[in-house]
């Protein structure tokens, strides 16, 4: 019987030629990403428990994103003890702060393979599904385990394959038909399931729409989130690390748990309202509601293509009075592409605040949080209470034009008007 | 120990009661995320019911609806539960990642559907993980959850996965 690309990848690193959805299965693990939330703790915890090496330090990745640069004497106390365990344990891929967000480093740093598994004590690791990988989010203690032994067990999941169909109109992206996902078919939709996403639309994505997409699989609950490994990714990878791909996908025959065919031709720019990341509303609904703060940013929406689309819809324009635009690219390497690009200028001019790369506000960890009964649009992926600061305030989400077409008019606005504008 | 004579798999306590899409922000806020056990426990759920953190006993139970701990992947949001002595947590379904870090750090959790619906807060729950059996010692009404496979009843009955590395750290030594 034909495997989906989660029995596919999960039948590799268990050495069976065949599994099914339901099976619990030991797997060897292709990659493990830590980021400094987390790493610190991982490698007290291996040391504690009387583990010296990790199984393979070339299969681990370090990254220190979250909290840069250090907003206080603690933070940079646990990124100086990352330096020392990565140096005693001999872990050279380490990006330190700065360098950007996890999971843009991996892809653009040439780290993913399509058909790999890759574990990260952090859940946007479906990120990696963009390129045919099986990327999961897992905890401290199972990273403990992964990194000592190389080895975890998964329950092997139902898949949702999703069959796009039709072209977005202009100025509506990839992070609107994933919000969109999530309000039709609800923020636990995929619970202990995977998603496949293909068809003719899917096949037509650039690599930084299928991030966006695989990013946010997540929010409805997917163990994975993935696109068939293809020419776009054999390209993306040539570029991004200098080593192509071959194609991998599902089998034909592969049995799914549900297929939906999704049109999206007439689809609108999308908003998730507060608090739910299923509370999904067309733009047509809730343009005019004012906002304090606009972040352009994140592992969701903080790439070049991001940066250049919400640069489009400000450029030579002013953001209204007493709005704050906030934009953390989400590498260095964005950062000097949008440089060299003059969308950076152009965010600058409009009156943004670049902050450094890395996750910047999107988990409310510091810089750029909210106070009470504040309201912020946002290009990330969560709108939960607090998770920018206040309990009190309000996240909205969106994709970086409606992003910035939010921070000119000084409330919800749609991209699409603003463009017209601009002639 | 035989599977039949497993410990801590029938436990009884007061119930806590919360909705749906209860999220690892609200478990374990962002703010503390580096902070210690000790101060991260303080916070637990504050922003929805400041009273919990300060008033969990050792042994209650938490009952909840969909999609419980959703959001990131932080295992304080079962740590924090399971240091404040949660027996366990019973919704009618958990986020994929809490659910896998709570078999990691040893807290119990039974996905049951009607759970939400079936308790108000303050009433007993009696939970058997092993058959999935779900009862309400105020009312006496009955409800059937998923059992845990036996390979995350393994973990849990060890005592979390790190109790198992340390169980098995000779041979993993030698790797
Ligand atoms: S950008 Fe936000 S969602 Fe992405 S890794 Fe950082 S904190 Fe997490």
């Amino acid at each position: 019987m034909g495997m989906t690309m989660a029995e596919r990848i999960l039948a590799e690193a268990a050495g069976k030629d065949q599994v099914q959805a339901g099976e619990f299965v030991v797997a060897e693990i292709d990659l493990a990403l830590l980021h400094d939330i987390f790493a610190a703790g991982v490698f007290d915890t291996l040391l504690d428990v009387g583990v010296a090496d990790v199984f393979d330090p070339e299969k681990a990745v370090v990254v220190v994103d979250h909290l840069v640069p250090a907003p206080s004497a603690e933070a940079a106390a646990v990124h100086q003890k990352i330096r020392d365990h990565v140096a005693r344990l001999g872990i050279n891929s380490f990006y330190d702060a700065g360098d950007g967000i996890c999971h843009q480093l991996l892809p653009e740093r040439g780290h993913i393979r399509p058909g790999s598994l890759v574990v990260g004590t952090d859940s946007h690791t479906t990120s990696y599904g963009a390129l045919g990988a099986g990327g999961t989010g897992i905890g401290t203690s199972d990273m403990v385990y992964a990194l000592a032994t190389g080895k975890l067990w998964f329950r092997v999941p139902e898949t949702l394959r999703f069959e796009f169909t039709g072209d977005l109109m202009a100025s509506v992206s990839w992070k609107d038909v994933i919000l969109h996902l999530a309000g039709r078919f609800g923020a636990d939709a995929a619970q202990y399931r995977s998603m496949e996403f293909g068809g003719p639309a899917a096949a037509n994505a650039d690599m930084s729409s299928r991030l966006t997409v695989a990013n946010m699989a997540v929010e409805m609950g997917a163990k994975f989130g993935m696109f068939a490994a293809d020419d776009v990714t054999d390209s993306y990878l040539r570029e991004h690390g200098g080593v192509g791909s071959d194609p991998f996908g599902p089998d034909a025959d592969a049995s799914y748990a549900e297929v939906h065919e999704i049109h999206l031709s007439d689809l609108s720019p999308q908003v998730a309202l507060p608090h739910e990341i299923d509370r999904v509303s067309p733009i047509e609904e809730v343009v005019g509601l004012t906002v304090n703060q606009c972040f352009l940013g994140s592992c969701t929406n903080g790439r070049i293509e991001d940066l250049e689309a919400a640069a489009e819809i400000v450029a030579g324009k002013q953001i209204a009075p007493g709005i704050r635009l906030l934009v953390a690219p989400a590498s260095r390497r964005v950062l000097q592409e949008a440089t060299r690009s003059g969308a950076l200028e152009s965010l600058i001019q409009a009156g943004a605040t670049v902050m450094a790369p890395g996750c910047g506000p999107c988990f409310g960890g510091h810089g750029g949080l909210l106070g009470p009964g504040e309201r912020c649009i946002g290009t990330h992926n969560r709108n939960f209470p607090g998770r920018m600061g206040s309990a009190q305030a309000e996240i909205y989400l969106a994709s970086p034009a409606t992003v910035a077409a939010s921070a000119l008019a000084g409330c919800i606005a749609d991209p699409r008007e603003a463009e017209s504008t601009n002639g | 120990m035989a599977d039949n004579v497993r410990t801590g798999e029938v436990m009884t306590g007061r119930v806590w009661r919360f909705d749906h899409d209860i999220s690892t922000d609200l478990l374990s806020p962002g703010a503390y995320a580096i902070d210690p056990v000790e101060v991260r426990k303080l916070h637990v759920l504050e922003s929805i019911n400041p009273s919990f953190a300060g008033e969990v006993e050792s042994g209650d139970v938490l009952v909840a609806g969909r999609n419980f701990g959703c959001g990131s992947s932080r295992e304080t949001a079962a740590e924090n539960l399971k240091v404040l002595g949660v027996a366990c947590v019973v919704a009618e379904s958990f986020a994929r990642i809490f659910m896998r870090n709570a078999v990691a750090v040893g807290l119990p959790v039974l996905v049951c559907a009607g759970v939400h619906e079936a308790f108000s807060e303050g009433e007993g729950a009696e939970i058997d993980l092993s058959s999935g059996l779900v009862r309400n010692t105020d009312t006496g009404s009955e409800l059937t959850g998923d059992s845990l496979p036996q390979e995350m009843r393994e973990i849990l009955t060890a005592g979390g996965i790190l109790a198992v590395l340390r169980e098995s750290t000779g041979q993993h030594l030698s790797l």
